[in-house]
Formats: C-alpha cells, structure tokens, sequence
C-alpha cells in the first residue's frame, strides 16, 4: 500500500462523495422545508435517469437538450408528488409521511424497469473514458467532471436560500404556522422544494447513469445519500458538502484497504457503520441543528 | 341480522373484558380456526406448501413486527435480519445436537438480544432517525453474515437445516409442519390480544400515542420500548426458527435482504397499524396478490396477444407493493382491518344505519 495508491482512492473518492452528496441535498431540501425525510430520493434519481435516456436515446435528442429537459419533467413530477401525496399527509402522523415515501421508492423501483426494460442502459454524456494524469496518479474523469458539477450544484443550492425564494423556505422550515400568517404560500414553498429536490436528483441520476448505467440499483443511493444526509446534519446543506467527502474518503479508502482483508462488500457497509455511529455520537449531525428529543 | 344485536351492550365486567365479546365473533374463530385445521386434508399438498403454510408464518411475523410497530409505534424497517439472526442461530444450534424444541427459543433469544441491542442504541433517538437506525442494522447484519462463513457457510452457500423433531413428532413432513407452524401462530396471536389488555399493553400504548406524556403519568418509556423491542425481537426469532426448519429448510442470506423487511412492513402497513386481525390480512394481500397479478397479467397476455414484457412481469410484485402501501396510507391509512371494521360495523345492526355504541 503505497502512497500515490492511498492518494489516488482519497481524490476520486472525494469526487465520488460530492456526487453522493448532490442526491443528499435533495433530502435535505425537502427535510428542512417540510420536515419530512424523503425515502423516494434514490428512486426519484433513478427515474431522472430514465426521463434522460427516454429523451437522449428513445427519441435521439442530444444529451445537453435532453438532460435539462429530463430534470423539466422532473419539477413537475417532484411538484406533483407533493400535490397530490405529500399534502394529504398533513397532519398525519410523521412516520405515515415516512412510509408514504418509502411506497414510491418501492413503486419506482418496479415501474421503471417494468416499463423500460430490466437491462442496464448507456447514457453517453460526451465526457472521455480516458483518465487524467496528475503525476503518478489516475483520477477518472467521469467522476471529476461529474463531482465539480456536483459541487457547482450543492453551493448554487446554499446560495439560492439567500434569494427571496430561499428566505420564503427558510422562514417555512423555521415555523410553517408563522410563516403562514405573514402571508407567505406554504404549501407552494414545500412544492417547489420537492421539485428542486427531483431536479437535484435527476442531475445526480444522469451523472450516475453515466458512470454505471441506468438500471434500478441507482435507487441505492438512497442509503449513501441517508448516511450524509445524517451525518452532515439534515438540516444543513454545507454539512452535506463535508459529509459527503468524508462519505466517499471513507468508502474508497474502506473498498481499496479494507477489501483485500475480508473479501469484499465493505462499500456497502460504510454507509450504514456512518449511519449507526452518528446517531450514537451526535444525532444531529456535522452542522444540523440541535433539536432531536432525546428519550 | 347477522349479529342478533342492536349494538353492544354488555350487563357484567366479566362479558365485556372477553377477547371476542359477541357470541358471533366467537363462532367465527371457531369457524376459521376448524377450516384452518380440515384444510391440508381437503387441499392438494401443492397448494398446502405453496400458500397456507407461508401465510400463517409470514402472518406471525407480522404479528411480530405489529406488535412493535402499532402497539408501541416503533418503526422497524429492518425487520428480516431479526428473522435472518434466529433462522441462523436455531439452525446452527439445531447442527451442534441440540433438540428442536431448545433451538427454537434459542433463536428468538439471540433475535431478541440482538435485536434489543440495536433497539438500546437506536432508541436514544426516535421517529425519523429510529427507521434509518434499523435501516443501517439490516445492511450490517447482512453484511456480517454473509462475511463470516462461520455463520453463512460461505458467501452464496445455503445452509442446510437438520430435520425437526417436536416433542417426539417428526416435523418434516409438510402437514405435521403445517400443523406446529400454525400452533405457534395460535400462540402468538393468543400472547398478542391478550398482551392488548393488560398493563404492559396500556403502557405500551400510552408510550405509541406520546412517549413524555407516558413518561409524565409514570410509564419508563425507555424501559417499556425495549422490551417492545425485545418481545417484537423474539417472535421474529421464533418465526426465522419456523422458516428454517419447517419451510425453506435450507438457508441462505439473499432470504432475508431489504425486500423481506419491506415485504414484512407492507404487510402491516397494508393490513392495519395494531391491528391482530390486520397483520393475517396483509400477510395474505400482500403474498397472493403479485401472483394473483401476475397470472391475470399472464393469461391477459396470452388472450389479447400483447407482449407484455417479461420484465414488467418480474417488476410487478415491486410495483404492486410499492402501489399498495401509498394506496392504503392515503386512502385508508387504517389498512384493511379499518375496512373489515367498518363493514362488520354496518352488519352489526343492519338493516339500521347506526347504532347505539
């Protein structure tokens, strides 16, 4: 185990983590407008993928038209969601809302492959197989270009709450009741939420669709998204950023150091070990809010 | 008509704290109950292994998890690595001599101590971060036992189970393992309704509905969840031990992934939040529903002559329990239980539209 080897997991495993985090951004969106932890984010990034490969390879636009038009769709689809689930859940109890999500996760899962075809599908976004050089280290230029535009993302994301959209859903996720009554359209605000949510997935989805291919294990991401989401604090969208380099350094140095040992499969395991740990140590994250009852 | 009651009325204690208090309720038990014990000799063994025998184990297990998800309002989303724990543990137990009998309560011991471990640990938080806890837990004991060939026998081996003996009675034989599986489900569902009226139920129930309000009238609800955790725990256990030894026989990790605790936490979704009755209903809605389906689907096939895809056909349980579990939480959050409810609601005074409750 040399240097440059440790040094070469530890870079592509950052981009790797960044474009873990562009999905977890997404839950963390719709956590901190509406309180609820979208079990649906996987499954939406894998339905996002679809819509672009419907659009890119069934009806042959190029994929620069086809992706933005996929994400689109998604707003809408993100937005319907909300409309026509979420909303009816209010005033259920949280754990309904929880579950509600986790049916179309399941529902997804099915529908897209039943429909399209179980098979693993290419989506070519015009980046280069061939690697970079940096010394005498690799870095895998889908996974860089994929985590700067990941990156590019997740930091519009904390600035877009600076915007007079982003302060209506942070008065929102402060106190819906008060926002309510200075005037500002909550249910609208929660709306829009879960469509930014859907495009942020539909991004990751399409950057993921290229690095693997389209089929349903994308929905996994779900777990590595769950994982940042907890540990950068779910109502922080910088603790994502964090949480999700420590995510993906971890995971790749776990898959280069941790692998040859016991035989593979510790990639999977990180995410649920991060998972456990941080609700041990500090429930509430990197950067989240403290506000977790304790029993 | 069906009930001879104009609404329940009840002229002593005794009558009123019985578990079923109308004397038509009662007869329907004792109905189900002798059509559950003629029915493996009037059906054909192939319907016998293929659809009575998992529905009454999977229905126990549903008890299980209800009990820990509508009884004590526990999310567990991680439901089939405690059945996978006390499948693995009876069957080793069972290859190292010990009886059957032992075995079994061994494996729902080492599901309850493992599972109330995790319960001790994830408890500290709940709601939204209980469901991810129990999340991570399924990944992780699915992880060490397929890792640890001590356990698994090795990556994709499957394990075989030893035959069963019960008190002498030789188990591998499909109807006497029919008729022990539903005697522990008879026993289960007995601990479970009557659990509903005593105090450790109460208390329960008061930690479901507001767990510092329990805590403010006297009721440890750190105490009285994980022993949630624990019972819930162990009749899993109990039902992974059943699954090893009187179902599958042998064993491997890709039986008990993700999809059986989503499986398992649709069948309570679906058959009704703490309800007993619920938990059978939605064992068996969501167990014969894809097939039920899918043959529909088949023979629409063959009929019309569209290709449907044989890929839609291998999504389509997904897809339908995915669309159940949504359909059921919007429309009748209650599950079927509430809609079995509401029509013996209706009978009970019909042809009155209301009753005196």
């Amino acid at each position: 185990m040399d240097a440059s080897l440790l040094l070469e997991l530890a870079v592509n495993g950052a981009f790797i983590g960044m474009m873990y985090a562009l999905v977890s951004a997404g839950i963390v969106l719709i956590y901190k407008t509406s309180g609820i932890a979208n079990l649906a984010q996987g499954a939406l990034a894998m339905t996002g993928a679809y819509m672009a490969w419907i659009g890119g390879t069934l009806i042959g636009l190029p994929i620069w038209v086809a992706a933005p038009l996929a994400a689109a769709v998604m707003f809408g689809i993100g937005a319907l969601i909300e409309r026509f689930a979420m909303r009816r859940m209010i005033g259920q109890p949280l754990i309904m809302a929880i579950m509600l999500t986790m049916g179309m996760e399941i529902m997804l899962r099915g529908l897209m492959p039943g429909i399209l075809g179980a098979s693993v599908k290419k989506i070519d976004i015009g980046i280069p197989n061939a690697p970079i050089i940096l010394g005498d280290i690799l870095i895998n230029r889908t996974l860089l270009i994929g985590g700067l535009i990941s990156f590019a993302m997740i930091v519009a994301s904390i600035l877009f709450f600076n915007s007079r959209l982003g302060v209506v859903m942070r008065a929102v996720s402060d106190d819906q009741t008060a926002s309510w009554s200075v005037g500002i359209r909550v249910e609208r605000a929660i709306a829009i939420a879960w469509g930014l949510s859907a495009v942020m997935a539909t991004t990751a989805g399409v950057l993921w669709g290229a690095t693997q291919g389209i089929d349903w294990s994308l929905s996994l991401l779900l777990i590595k998204a769950l994982a940042i989401a907890i540990l950068g604090g779910l109502d922080s969208i910088p603790g994502v950023l964090i949480a999700g380099i420590i995510v993906g350094l971890v995971e790749s140095l776990a898959t280069g150091i941790i692998d040859p040992i016991i035989g593979g499969g510790s990639r999977d395991l990180v995410a649920s070990a991060i998972i456990l740990i941080t609700l041990l140590i500090r429930p509430h994250g990197l950067l989240g809010r403290e506000h977790i009852e304790r029993v | 008509m069906f009930y001879r009651r104009a609404g329940i009325r009840h002229t002593s204690y005794r009558s009123e704290r019985r578990l079923w208090r109308l004397p038509f309720d009662r007869g329907l038990v004792v109905a189900v109950l002798i059509v559950l014990l003629i029915l493996p000799l009037v059906v054909d063994r192939l319907y016998l292994v293929g659809y009575l025998l998992p529905w009454v184990i999977w229905s126990t297990a549903a008890l299980g998890l209800n009990f820990l998800m509508g009884g004590a309002g526990q999310v567990h989303l991680g439901y089939g690595a405690i059945i996978a724990i006390g499948a693995y543990a009876s069957a080793h137990a069972a290859r190292f001599g010990v009886p059957f009998e032992i075995a079994m309560v061994a494996g729902g011991l080492a599901s309850a101590v493992v599972g109330s471990a995790f319960g001790a640990t994830a408890l500290r938080v709940k709601g939204l971060y209980l469901a991810m806890a129990t999340l991570a837990m399924q990944s992780i004991v699915d992880f060490v036992i397929i890792h640890v060939p001590a356990i698994s026998g090795g990556g994709q081996a499957t394990l075989r189970v030893p035959p069963a003996r019960f008190l002498g009675i030789d188990l591998t034989e499909d109807v006497r393992s029919y008729y022990f599986v539903l005697l522990v489900g008879i026993v289960v569902t007995l601990f479970v309704l009557n659990v509903g009226r005593s105090s450790f139920g109460r208390a329960l129930a008061a930690v479901r509905e507001k767990d510092y309000a329990a805590a403010v009238i006297g009721v440890d609800s750190f105490r009285f969840k994980l022993l949630a955790f624990w019972v819930s725990s162990f009749i899993g256990g109990i039902v992974g031990a059943l699954l090893a030894f009187c179902y599958y026989r042998a064993i491997s990790p890709d039986q008990f992934h993700l999809d059986l605790s989503i499986q398992l936490v649709a069948m309570v979704i679906v058959g009704g939040l703490g309800s007993i009755l619920g938990s059978f209903f939605g064992a068996a809605l969501i167990l014969f529903a894809p097939i039920l389906l899918n043959q529909a689907v088949g023979a629409l096939a063959v009929s019309s002559g569209l290709g449907i895809s044989a890929d839609l056909r291998a999504h389509l349980p997904l897809l339908l329990y995915g669309a159940m579990i949504m359909g059921f939480l919007l429309i009748e959050p209650l599950g079927l239980a509430k809609i079995y409810d509401n029509i013996r609601n209706y009978l009970l005074v019909w042809p009155f539209r209301h009753a005196p409750r």
